[in-house]
């Protein structure tokens, strides 16, 4: 059989779906085969997501790999990716095994039903990506709700059931209202084709309505300021690996709708608006920091940490210009790349002590050697440090605004600073001085397994940082794309004035 | 022998009632015999099941009986599919928990059958009087199967509660009825619709107020807010497998009469009563959310989520369109299923000392029964409308014809009520998943879990094969809207 004919992102999507089947199938006393068959599962996935990477056309701004089924009438099951989605796929299909690796010690109990939600999760979470129909991807948007409900509920720490409903209900409720968006542009339309919509034109006050009910969805999903407090609380209670996924892959969701319909569905709204997206872009980026400053929870930190970074996001996104998108798309990798070393990092100090709190670690060094060097990778990554990945998005995000008002840049750049104070802060707290906790003179190093979780992101933290170009290839084309028809209708409509 | 050809529309009724009356016989003369009440409810099992068999494969495109009382067309059809599918579900799931309450008797099956056969009438129903006979038919049987356990109190004031609140909506309802032939001269839809068309609304003012009447007594037996205090009292006084019944089939026939009604009587005054069903839907919905959230009994749970799904049902309605009867359709299919599991699930909390219907026995029931747990909690899911489960696609049907019909208020209210009802959706699951494991329920009914299955499978798969249930519900509602009332 050509494998180019293959419906490859359905295979890519199902997947998991059937490693949680056999998982299901097994014996419940049966951990290790549940734990070794999802394994198994993510990397095989992973493998063949490999194969979109490698067959990917770069020189075509168009959605590759395409498959349409019929599904619900006019609603199709429309698969497809284009070079901004393709990279969160494989993002995710990349993470998957190192949560499941993360969670093969410390997860003990009800191990089957955990590994199934993480499975059936990262089905869901790659229809996000894949989808080319509107309905398709809210079926997946929201459907992840339920395994993520799960895992921190069932999973999760002491206050867990507070945190995942807060995680639950905040979402819905911004998801809702795109709903209601979503079938007002299917009657306007006649469709709900993700390329057609791309191309339609809706009548500015209506883009108005509609941009706020998608902007109440990806807001929180992001999330931006104000509407970010479930976030903190839901990383906080939630076991390592979802921290990972949540913020790796699911605040990615809110980046990604906006660049997938935001920006080129509503232009003109989301160009006048761009304005209020910057404010709020810029109180993220100070606000979080120095939130962010006073905190004693390690997961916390990382939290308020992601939700400035996720301020460079919106910034970029909303100068619509080249180097802004790109660099908001790389900063999203790169993110969900440190982010999940981050709380990985954490992760593997919560099996030694069960805590995260800042307080009881320092001096670390002394007897993780090894952590505290990959602790340092991450936590300069997080800071933006030339040479890490975390430098190009934010480099990239802050010149383009530089270019469209001087106050964003300038303001979002003390961000920087901010992250430097909190993280290195969190650093010398938690890995330097003298170790003098009695409960920590034992405190084991990191074991293989836990190391070999590592190394993958911190090869790709530094990999990306000073050869980004593999991303860039992959995006510039889309981006161009998107760019270009955003002008095209802004110009537009300013000719269609007076 | 040829003219008896002509009732042949109405073979799934006469298979029902002639059932219905053979196995009163069959348990009046067979006192003695052992396992007769095991055998009637099996016998009504099949029975209901030939009827739909007839439905489903041996039925005219339509037909109207009768000078036009009797109308036999796809949305009838549809509709007595899914009481027939409902009654049948909740009797094979309720052998074990009437038995083991020793309540199984000849007589339950007897009396669910004649109300399937009343609701039968009210969906075909083409005129004043045949209405009001097929309401009373199914009323009649369901107050007696409301005080089955008579030995209880609570099952007891269940019934009579059912009955003097039955009767008073029954008596609103003929009263608006006897209205509106007063100022048309018509009790068929087709001739008031007809006659009320072109009326300037200041002369048809009897009209509108005998609809209203109507409005309010079909509004009791949907029980939709502010006509539903009987609800929840009814729902937790009687036994838990009539509770099931009184959720799942009831409703859909009173629904379907009141799509009937409306749209095939009332087409001419479409917006005086689209703003009675807009009333009706939001302060369903939003009561239906806010007043679970203090409810520690499921049963009474399931009440309020109830009101609050026929406010969603009523959205459709309220659009007055093709697409709305359509969601109205494929919301009553998809609630049917998950009420009946849900109910399944309720009637397997069998605890040694009884029956429990505290929220708090549930704890910890992902430790001792995962796949009750979970099918509970899908459906529970479902009914908060998260897709990819079933409730999701028919909330989708219903705000979709609400957009379409501009009714945005309506759908925005809508969305948020569902959300508020996600919580104490999501209570139950918490309590179920997050709590620490209590003392673990008997083993399920094999009937029970049957069920339980088949409504697992339905609100899980649905997503995968949804065309279906959705394309019948989109004939049926041609089949309404294409020649409505005749």
């Amino acid at each position: 059989m050509d494998i180019s004919s293959a419906p490859i992102l359905s295979i890519i999507m199902f997947l998991p779906l059937v490693g949680a089947l056999i998982i299901a199938c097994l014996n419940a006393e049966a951990k290790a085969n549940a734990r070794w068959v999802a394994l198994w599962t993510t990397t095989v996935t992973f493998l063949v997501s490999l194969i979109i990477w490698f067959k990917f056309d770069t020189t075509t701004g168009g959605f590759q790999f395409v498959e349409t089924r019929n599904w619900l009438d006019v609603f199709k099951f429309k698969l497809g990716v284009d070079g901004i989605s393709m990279l969160f796929v494989i993002l995710t299909t990349f993470l998957m095994p190192l949560t499941v690796l993360s969670s093969w010690v410390c997860i003990q109990t009800r191990v089957k039903e955990y590994l199934i939600a993480f499975l059936v999760l990262e089905t869901l979470m790659i229809g996000v990506f894949c989808a080319l129909d509107l309905v398709l991807f809210y079926v997946f948007f929201e459907g992840g709700l339920i395994p993520m409900f799960l895992i921190i509920g069932v999973w999760g720490g002491a206050n867990r059931v507070y945190a995942t409903f807060k995680f639950f209900l905040y979402t819905l409720l911004g998801s809702v209202l795109m709903l209601l968006a979503v079938l007002a542009m299917y009657w306007h339309a006649g469709t709900t084709d993700i390329p057609t919509l791309m191309t339609t034109e809706f009548p500015v006050e209506m883009q108005w309505y509609l941009w706020f009910a998608f902007f109440a969805s990806f807001a929180v999903k992001l999330p931006m300021w104000p509407v970010h407090t479930w976030l903190p609380d839901a990383h906080v209670e939630a076991p390592t690996a979802g921290s990972v996924i949540l913020a790796a892959i699911l605040l990615k969701m809110g980046g990604y709708g906006f660049l997938r319909f935001s920006v080129p569905m509503f232009p003109i709204a989301s160009a006048e608006l761009a304005p209020f997206m910057f404010v709020l872009s810029i109180v993220a980026i100070i606000y979080t920091s120095l939130v962010a400053l006073a905190q004693t929870d390690m997961k916390k930190l990382i939290a308020y940490s992601s939700v400035a970074h996720m301020g460079f996001v919106t910034m970029g996104i909303f100068t619509f210009s080249q180097q802004g998108v790109e660099g908001a798309i790389f900063q999203m990798v790169s993110h969900g790349i440190i982010s999940s070393g981050l709380f990985l990092g954490v992760g593997v100090l919560y099996d030694r002590m069960h805590t995260h709190e800042i307080d009881v670690f320092g001096g670390l060094v002394n007897r993780m050697p090894v952590y505290a060097a990959f602790f340092m990778v991450f936590t300069m990554a997080n800071i933006g440090l030339p040479g890490t990945s975390g430098f190009i998005g934010e480099f990239l995000t802050l010149l383009a605004s530089f270019k469209v008002n001087t106050w964003v840049a300038f303001l979002a750049t003390s961000g920087v600073i901010w992250s430097a104070v909190y993280a290195l802060w969190l650093y010398r707290r938690v890995i330097f001085g003298q170790l003098v906790k009695p409960a920590l003179k034992n405190i084991q190093p990191m074991s293989y397994r836990e190391i070999g979780i590592m190394v993958p992101l911190i090869v790709l933290t530094i990999l990306l940082g000073v050869y980004p170009a593999p991303v860039f290839d992959v995006t510039a084309v889309a981006v161009k794309k998107l760019v270009a028809a955003h002008e095209a209708a802004v110009a537009t409509s300013a000719a269609a004035l007076p | 022998m040829t003219e008896l050809t002509v009732y042949a529309p109405m073979l799934p009724e006469i298979v029902v009632a002639i059932g219905a009356m053979a196995l009163l016989m069959f348990g009046a003369f067979r006192r003695d015999a052992e396992g007769r009440d095991f055998v009637c409810n099996w016998l009504a099992i099949a029975v209901l099941l030939v009827a739909a068999g007839v439905l489903a494969f041996a039925q005219p495109e339509r037909a109207v009986l009768f000078e036009g009382a009797f109308i036999a067309d796809d949305f009838a059809r549809f509709m007595k599919l899914l009481i027939l599918a409902g009654a049948a579900l909740v009797l094979v799931m309720s052998f074990g928990g009437l038995s083991r309450a020793k309540l199984l008797s000849f007589e339950y099956a007897v009396l669910l059958l004649l109300s399937v056969l009343g609701m039968m009438l009210m969906v075909s129903a083409g005129d004043l009087i045949a209405l009001f006979l097929g309401i009373e038919l199914q009323s009649f049987a369901l107050y007696v199967i409301a005080a089955i356990d008579r030995d209880k109190v609570r099952s007891s004031e269940a019934g009579l509660k059912y009955f003097v609140l039955g009767s008073l909506s029954s008596g609103m309802l003929l009263y608006g009825c006897s209205l509106i032939y007063g100022f048309t001269g018509a009790i068929e839809f087709s001739a008031i619709a007809a006659a009320a068309q072109g009326v300037a609304p200041a002369e048809n003012l009897g009209l509108t107020i005998g609809l209203v009447f109507l409005l309010v007594g079909l509004a009791f037996k949907v029980s939709a807010v502010p006509f539903h205090m009987w609800t929840p009292d009814v729902y937790e006084g009687a036994p838990t497998p009539v509770t099931a019944f009184f959720a799942a089939a009831p409703k859909l026939a009173a629904m379907a009469l009141m799509l009937r009604v409306l749209l095939g009587a009332f087409p001419g005054i479409a917006e005086q009563w689209q703003q009675i069903v807009v009333f009706l839907s939001v302060a369903s919905m939003l009561l239906g959310a806010f007043a679970a959230i203090g409810q520690s009994n499921i049963k009474r749970l399931m009440a309020y989520s109830s009101i609050g799904h026929v406010g969603y049902a009523l959205i459709g309605l309220a659009a007055h369109s093709e697409a709305g009867t359509q969601s109205v359709l494929v919301y009553l299919a998809v609630y049917l299923f998950m009420t009946v599991g849900a109910f399944a699930c309720i009637l397997a909390m069998q605890g040694k000392d009884g029956m429990h219907e505290d929220i708090g026995s549930l704890a910890g029931l992902a430790k001792n029964n995962l796949p009750m747990a979970f099918v509970l909690a899908m459906i529970l899911f479902s009914m908060a409308g998260i897709p990819p489960l079933a409730g999701f696609f028919a909330k989708f049907y219903g705000f979709a014809a609400a957009i379409d019909a501009k009714l945005y208020a309506l759908a925005v209210i809508g969305v948020l009520a569902s959300v508020v009802a996600a919580y104490y959706y999501l209570r139950v699951v918490k309590v179920m998943f997050f709590d620490d494991a209590q003392e673990a329920f008997l083993p399920v009914e094999r009937g029970t879990g049957l069920v339980m299955t088949i409504s697992g499978l339905f609100v899980l798969l649905f997503v995968l094969l949804p065309e279906p249930l959705i394309n019948a519900a989109k004939t049926a509602a041609q089949a309404l809207h294409a020649a409505p009332g005749q």
